[in-house]
């Protein structure tokens, strides 16, 4: 098939304006659902990281949970919470539980046994060293985890198009409806550019995080 | 050497700590009283229990039964975390918390019993001084730019941040290279000597043991006193096999490192030869005379007038004397 570049400028000006919006909502999207799966993530970790059954059945649901196709997911939330917004966070918040809940998990439990056993012995209680000594050097391990949850995130999004989910998404799955159309090729590229963008920028703001927020003793 | 005293006493009675499953208990009806400002050293082969006996006086781990007190408080009925917040705590390990500088490491015990900031900042410049760290040059630093020894000063000094009068130490200077490990175990002699905290001090090695402590209790399996004496008598009198074998070769020569020169009566016929003083011990006389190919060497006050002579006989009969008066230990 011919591609014709020349006609790649004209349809970005022409919309600007919806590209811009599409990717606002994209990115809100991905932020909502972030913060949703930051607390019960990490709230989830904090609780069960030393409790071996309740760490395993924990870390096994939310991988159970990344396992289910995010198209079935998505068709099976329209009848509980309709198409839109509403839907697309529910799913990305559960599918981003497994990268934060497991890496919480594992950066708590990483902290050397010495530290924490130095820690009690000098009178802080489980709660100030799980607070002020664990989960400060556990951070990196945790952002990491963020990090990972918000390209899931971006990618997966896409696909709440189909829910008619707010985002990007919308483009791509014109592209695919309109196939053969002229500008078929131009929403489907424009669409997935866009989100690689968007991906990259999230990634960007994690790295500017890490630094900002680790202590400069545990940073490599 | 007068001693400034701000130690408490322990008396450990009957302890015993046993876990399920297990059929023998780690540690047995271990009693021991410990006098304030005393610096007790628990010797034994790994898995005998000294660390688990340890251990419980900070409860870190729990008693099954029996009575631990500090000046004559029961121990076991306090708070955990009040208790360990007056008993400093230092690991072999260290356990520095990598995240914090080195002010913020010294500091948690203070800020846990809500010092206010400007006592806590003098009290980290009083004790990086103490450990010999320039307060300047590390009090911002993390613990991963400091190396074995350095870290090893700062987790001494956070252990004695709020001035506990009780220190348990689990091996502290075992990871450090031999060099280091004799430089930080006389600092620590030196130390010890201004501050008299009483310490229970953990360690394999029975030289290590003989250096700092003021009584040594060789322990046996399930934390079983063999004996509980101060290292000269140890070295001269070994309660059983057991302890002799722990004490290992050349037991003269581990006494004759604690007893000072001054100890021996020197001979008044004058020696040529590399002169020893008076101050050091019978260990460096000997050597002396070993480079001197065997002849008496000249004994030295130390400004290096001349007070005499040493030859390998006075050295022999000062072990030949009366143990007890060799209890005088560490010269310098």
């Amino acid at each position: 098939m011919d591609y014709d570049l020349s006609l790649v400028l004209p349809f970005l000006i022409k919309k600007a304006d919806e590209i811009l919006e599409l990717s606002t909502e994209h990115v809100l999207v991905v932020l909502i659902s972030l913060v949703i799966a930051s607390i019960i993530g990490v709230g989830t970790g904090l609780l069960v990281w030393e409790k071996p059954v309740a760490r395993s059945a924990a870390v096994a649901t939310a991988g159970v949970i990344l396992t289910i196709p995010s198209m079935a997911l998505l068709t099976i939330l329209i009848p509980i919470m309709g198409l839109g917004w509403a839907s697309t966070v529910f799913a990305l918040s559960i599918y981003s539980l497994l990268p934060i809940v497991r890496n919480t998990v594992v950066g708590l439990r990483e902290v050397d046994p010495a530290v924490i056993e130095s820690a009690r012995g000098m009178g802080m209680s489980k709660v100030a060293v799980l607070m002020k000594i664990q989960f400060p050097i556990a951070w990196p391990v945790i952002l990491t985890g963020l990090r990972v949850a918000a390209q899931l995130s971006v990618g997966i999004a896409a696909i709440a198009a189909y829910v008619a989910g707010p985002g990007m998404g919308a483009y791509i799955f014109k592209g695919l409806s309109m196939l053969g159309a002229a500008n078929a090729l131009n929403f489907a590229l424009t669409g997935t550019v866009v989100i690689v963008i968007i991906a990259l920028s999230f990634d960007a703001v994690f790295i500017l995080i890490n630094r900002l927020t680790t202590s400069r003793g545990i940073r490599v | 050497m007068s001693k400034a005293t701000s130690g408490a006493s322990i008396e450990l009675t009957n302890v015993t700590k046993s876990y399920p499953n297990q059929p023998q208990s780690a540690v047995e009806n271990f009693s021991m009283s410990i006098n304030p400002g005393e610096l007790i050293m628990l010797v034994g082969p790994s898995g005998c229990g000294k660390t688990t006996t340890m251990k419980m006086i900070n409860r870190i781990i729990e008693p099954t039964s029996g009575s631990i007190k500090i000046d004559g408080e029961d121990i076991l009925s306090l708070d955990q975390n009040i208790l360990r917040r007056r008993i400093g705590y230092v690991i072999q390990q260290i356990g520095l918390f990598p995240h914090m500088t080195i002010a913020e490491n010294v500091s948690v015990v203070p800020k846990l019993l809500g010092w206010d900031k400007a006592q806590i900042a003098s009290r980290v410049e009083e004790l990086l001084s103490l450990v010999e760290l320039d307060p300047s040059k590390f009090a911002n630093r993390y613990p991963k730019q400091l190396s074995g020894g350095q870290q090893q000063r700062v987790g001494v000094a956070r252990a004695l941040a709020a001035d506990p009068p009780v220190m348990l130490m689990d091996e502290p200077f075992g990871a450090t290279d031999p060099i280091t490990r004799e430089k930080l175990q006389d600092e620590f002699l030196r130390l010890q000597a201004t501050i008299g905290k009483t310490i229970v001090f953990v360690t394999h090695d029975f030289d290590e043991a003989i250096k700092l402590g003021d009584r040594i209790a060789v322990l046996s399996e399930r934390s079983q006193i063999e004996q509980f004496d101060t290292p000269a008598n140890i070295l001269a009198n070994p309660a059983s096999d057991y302890v002799s074998s722990f004490i290992g070769e050349g037991a003269a020569l581990k006494r004759l490192a604690l007893i000072p020169i001054s100890s021996a009566k020197l001979s008044s016929t004058s020696a040529t030869g590399p002169s020893v003083e008076i101050s050091e011990n019978l260990r460096e006389a000997l050597d002396h005379i070993v480079l001197n190919g065997g002849a008496p060497v000249p004994v030295t006050d130390a400004k290096g007038k001349s007070l005499g002579s040493i030859s390998v006989k006075e050295i022999s009969s000062a072990l030949g004397a009366d143990v007890s008066s060799l209890g005088i230990k560490k010269g310098k």
